[in-house]
C-alpha cells in the first residue's frame, strides 16, 4: 500500500518510538498535521512560539535519554525555531527538527512563507537535509535519528516541502543505518588509557574537571567510582552538574566565571588534570594564557576530536565515548596494584580545604528585610529535597541556582549553557514535565527572561502542566546590572526593567495560581504552599534584593586565580 | 603556514557551501578552493589551499573531519605531494612583445592556444608559486585577464586518498 510522505513521516516517528512532538501549525506542514491527526501514537503538544517548541524538545531531550523531537512550518516557524535549534547545538543535545517548506516547484521563486531553512540553519545544527523525493523520506529520517544521538549528540534538521509530504510511496523502514562519511568514536585507545592511568597515579596535585559530556554519556557512576578510588578533587561545569554528587566531600563545587574559590585554584594550581567531557570554553577556564603560565599536564577525554587541543595545549588526548572509556579506565586502576601516593595526596588536599576556608564556600548574608535570592534556591533545595528537575533562564538567577541547588544526580539540571538563551526555563521546563509525568519540576527564572516566552503559560494550562516558577525578581536585568556595576562605572543603561507586569494576575489570566513574596520570613511557607499543589503551576514571584550580585566571580579576560570573592561578609 | 587539504566527499547539494561556511564561521584563511567530481560520481574531490599556526591547522582539520559529509581527509603537508594549478592568462602581444612572450611562454612550459594580431591566450599548469612567477616575469603592463583554477593536489608515490 502506498502511504503519502506525510503518512510516511509519522510512521517513522513511530518506529522510532517518539512519544511526543512539541510544534506548531502551518500551510507548509498542513499534510503532516493532517496524517498526526489520523493516528494517536505519537502525541503533539501544541507551543505557543516555535522557539518554545524547541526548547521543549530540548529539555524532554535532556531530562530523559530519549531524542527529542520538534515540528515547525516553513519562513517564519523555521525562524523562530532557529534560536532553539542553535541553543540545542552549543549544548550537544539530540534532536530531530522537522521544517514544511514551500513545495519543490517554488523553491527559489521567493514564494510566500519560503527561506532557506537548510543554508539559515547549517552553522547551527549536527546536520541537516533537504527532502526532494518522498521515497528518500524514511531513510533521511532514520539517519536524522541516528546522527541525532549518536557520537556528540546535536540537533538535525529535516526540511520537506509540502509537494513531497502529499506525494505517494510504499513504506518501509530501514532496520538499519550506515553513513560511509560518519564514523563517531566508541572505545577510546587502550595504550592512551593505560598511559593516564600512569599519569593520574603519579599526580602530586591531581584535579578531575568533568562536563556536560559526562551526562550526555550516561557515565555518572562511572565518573564517581574513579573519583572515589582516586580520592580526587572534583569539579563540574555548569553543563556538568549532577554528573558528580554535589554533596560528596570530594566534590569541590562547580568552576569558571562563578564557579567555587576552591575549585578554581584547584584548576590553576593542579600538576595533573583530567579532562572529562568538557571544552575549556571561556566561561571555564577565562584567560588562556594566564591558565597555561602555571605548567601541569593535561589529559583530555572526549568524544569529539574538535574539542580537545582548541583552546589549550593537551598532553594526552583520549578521543572516545566517555563512558567507555571510563570504563576502561577503571579497568586499568582495578587491575594494577599501584595506588596514588597518599602522602602527596593528603598534602594537596590539605591545601584545596585551606581554599575551602578561605572562600568560604559559598556564602552571602542573609537579612531579615529583604529576600536574598541565594536563600530562595537554598530553601527550594530543602523543601524539594534536592530532587526536583530544575531548568533556567540566563542571569543571575542561573548561576545562583547552580550554586545553590546542590545536584546529586544527572539530568535534573537543565539550562542553556553554552549559547545563553534568556527564554529557554519555561519551555525546557515543559518539555522536562512531559517525559517525566509526576516528578517536580520547578524552572528558576529572572523577571525579564520569563518575558521572552511568557506565552508558554498557556501550553501550561492546555497540557496540564504543574510547573513551579521561582520568580527572582529584582527588577534588574540583574547579570548586565552586575557587570555595569563592576565594570562600567555603575551606569546602568537599559537594565532597569520599568512597567514590569503583575505577575500573579498574569499567571492568573492564564488559568494558573499566583503569589507574590516580599518578606524573607514568607519564603519557606510560600514554597512549601505552592509544592503542595501537586496538580497546579503556581508562578511565584519572589521580589529580591536588587543590590545583589553573584560571587565569586572572574572577570572576563582573567585568570582563574584572579578571582573575586563576595565582600567582607 | 600554508596547507594543502585534500578532501573526499559526498556530491551533494550543499556539499560546498558547509566546507565554505566552516572557513568562514570560524574565521580560518581559505586561500583557493577546487572541487569536482572524482570516477565515483558521487564522492567529490575537494582541494583547499589555507594558512595558519599549527594549532589552526590542526582544528581546521578536525573541523573538516567533522562535517558528515566529509568521507575522508589528508593534509598533503604532512607528507610529500605533487601541487599542480592551471592558470589561462590573456596577454597583449605586439610588436617585440610578440616574440618575447613565446620565449617566456616556453621557458614556462606553457602553451599558446589562442591568438589574434594583438593577443595571445596562454596556457600553464604549475604549482602555485610558478604561475606567480610567470605572471611576474610578463609584467601587468602586458596582462589583459587572468584565470586560475586554485590548487589540486595529490600525494607522493603510495600516498593515497580513497574511500
Amino acid at each position: 500500500m502506498e502511504l503519502t510522505g506525510a503518512e510516511i513521516l509519522i510512521r517513522c516517528l513511530q518506529e522510532e518510538k517518539v512519544e511526543y512532538v512539541f510544534g506548531y501549525p502551518g500551510g507548509a506542514v498542513l499534510f503532516i498535521y493532517d496524517a498526526l491527526f489520523q493516528q494517536d501514537k505519537v502525541k503533539h503538544v501544541l507551543v505557543r512560539h516555535e522557539q518554545a517548541a524547541v526548547h521543549a524538545a530540548d529539555g524532554y531531550a535532556r531530562s530523559s535519554d530519549k531524542v527529542g523531537v520538534a515540528l515547525v512550518t516553513s519562513g517564519p516557524g523555521l525562524t523562530n525555531a532557529v534560536t532553539g535549534i542553535a541553543t540545542a547545538y552549543m549544548d550537544s543535545t539530540p534532536m530531530v527538527v522537522i521544517s514544511g517548506q514551500v513545495p519543490t516547484g517554488a523553491i527559489g521563486e521567493d514564494a510566500f512563507q519560503e527561506v532557506d531553512a537548510v543554508g539559515i540553519t547549517r552553522p547551527c545544527v549536527k546536520h541537516n537535509f533537504l527532502v526532494k523525493d518522498v521515497k528518500d523520506i524514511a531513510s533521511t529520517i532514520k539517519k536524522a535519528f541516528y546522527l541525532a544521538k549518536s557520537g556528540r549528540p546535536g540537533p538535525v534538521l529535516v526540511d520537506i516541502p509540502k509537494d513531497v509530504s502529499n506525494h505517494k510511496t510504499t513504506f518501509e523502514y530501514p532496520s538499519s543505518v550506515t553513513i560511509r562519511s560518519y564514523h563517531p568514536a566508541g572505545k577510546g585507545d587502550s595504550g592512551q588509557i593505560r598511559h593516564a592511568a600512569q599519569m593520574l597515579l603519579e599526580a602530586k596535585r591531581p584535579m578531575i574537571y568533568a562536563g556536560g559530556g559526562v551526562v550526555l554519556s550516561d557515565a555518572s557512576a562511572q565518573l564517581t567510582d574513579l573519583v572515589r578510588l582516586l580520592d580526587f578533587p572534583c569539579t563540574n561545569t555548569l553543563m556538568g552538574l549532577g554528573g558528580f554528587p554535589a554533596s560528596d566531600k570530594q566534590f569541590v563545587g562547580m568552576l569558571g566565571m562563578h564557579g567555587t574559590y576552591e575549585a578554581n585554584m584547584a584548576m590553576q594550581h593542579c600538576d595533573v588534570l583530567l579532562a572529562v567531557g568538557a571544552r575549556f570554553d571561556d566561561r571555564v577556564i577565562g584567560n588562556v594564557e594566564h591558565f597555561a603560565q602555571v605548567p601541569r599536564k593535561i589529559i583530555h577525554i572526549d568524544i569529539d576530536p574538535s574539542s580537545i587541543a582548541k583552546r589549550v595545549k593537551v598532553d594526552l588526548p583520549i578521543v572516545g565515548d566517555v563512558k567507555l572509556v571510563l570504563d576502561e579506565l577503571l579497568e586499568v586502576l582495578r587491575g594494577g596494584r599501584q595506588r596514588p601516593n597518599t602522602s602527596e595526596l593528603a598534602a594537596w588536599w590539605k591545601q584545596v580545604d585551606e581554599w575551602r576556608a578561605v572562600g568560604g564556600g559559598l556564602r552571602y548574608k542573609n537579612s531579615t528585610e529583604i529576600i536574598k535570592p541565594q536563600f530562595v534556591i537554598e530553601k527550594l533545595h530543602e523543601i524539594t529535597g534536592g530532587d526536583a528537575f530544575i531548568t533556567t533562564d540566563v542571569g543571575q538567577h542561573q548561576m545562583w541556582a547552580a550554586q545553590y541547588y546542590k545536584f546529586d544526580k544527572p539530568r535534573r539540571w537543565v539550562t542553556s549553557g553554552g549559547l545563553g538563551t534568556m527564554g529557554f526555563g519555561l519551555p525546557a521546563a515543559m518539555g522536562v514535565q512531559m517525559v517525566n509525568p509526576g516528578a517536580t519540576v520547578a524552572c528558576i527564572t529572572g523577571e525579564g527572561s520569563i518575558q521572552m516566552n511568557i506565552q508558554e503559560l498557556s501550553t501550561c494550562k492546555q497540557f496540564h502542566l504543574p510547573i513551579k516558577i521561582i520568580a527572582l525578581n529584582n527588577g534588574y536585568l540583574g547579570m548586565v546590572r552586575q557587570w555595569q556595576e563592576f565594570f562600567h562605572g555603575n551606569r546602568y543603561s537599559e537594565t532597569y526593567m520599568n512597567a514590569l507586569p503583575d505577575f500573579v494576575k498574569l499567571a492568573e489570566a492564564y488559568g494558573h495560581v499566583g503569589m507574590r513574596i516580599e518578606k524573607p520570613a514568607d519564603v519557606e511557607p510560600a514554597l512549601k504552599e505552592a509544592f503542595a499543589r501537586k496538580n497546579d503551576l503556581v508562578f511565584m514571584d519572589f521580589r529580591t534584593d536588587p543590590t545583589e550580585n553573584v560571587f565569586p566571580m572572574v572577570p572576563g579576560g582573567r585568570g582563574l586565580s584572579e578571582i573575586i570573592l563576595a565582600e567582607e561578609l | 603556514m600554508r596547507h594543502i587539504i585534500s578532501l573526499l566527499m559526498e556530491n551533494e547539494a550543499g556539499a560546498l557551501s558547509r566546507v565554505a561556511g566552516l572557513f568562514s564561521a570560524r574565521g580560518y584563511n581559505i586561500e583557493s578552493l577546487s572541487v569536482a567530481p572524482t570516477e565515483d560520481p558521487t564522492l567529490s574531490r575537494m582541494t583547499i589551499v589555507t594558512s595558519g599556526s599549527d594549532a589552526i591547522i590542526e582544528q581546521i582539520n578536525k573541523q573538516l573531519n567533522k562535517l558528515v559529509d566529509v568521507a575522508a581527509l589528508m593534509d598533503l603537508n604532512d607528507g610529500e605531494h605533487i601541487e599542480r594549478e592551471l592558470m589561462l592568462v590573456k596577454v597583449s602581444a605586439q610588436g617585440e612583445a610578440r616574440e618575447k612572450l613565446k620565449r617566456v611562454a616556453d621557458t614556462f612550459h606553457g602553451r599558446i592556444i589562442d591568438v589574434t594580431d594583438y593577443i595571445y591566450t596562454i596556457e600553464l599548469t604549475g604549482s602555485c608559486a610558478e604561475l606567480d612567477s610567470f605572471l611576474e616575469t610578463v609584467g601587468r603592463d602586458l596582462i589583459l585577464e587572468t584565470v586560475r583554477t586554485g590548487a589540486s593536489g595529490i600525494g607522493r608515490g603510495e600516498r593515497i586518498l580513497k574511500l
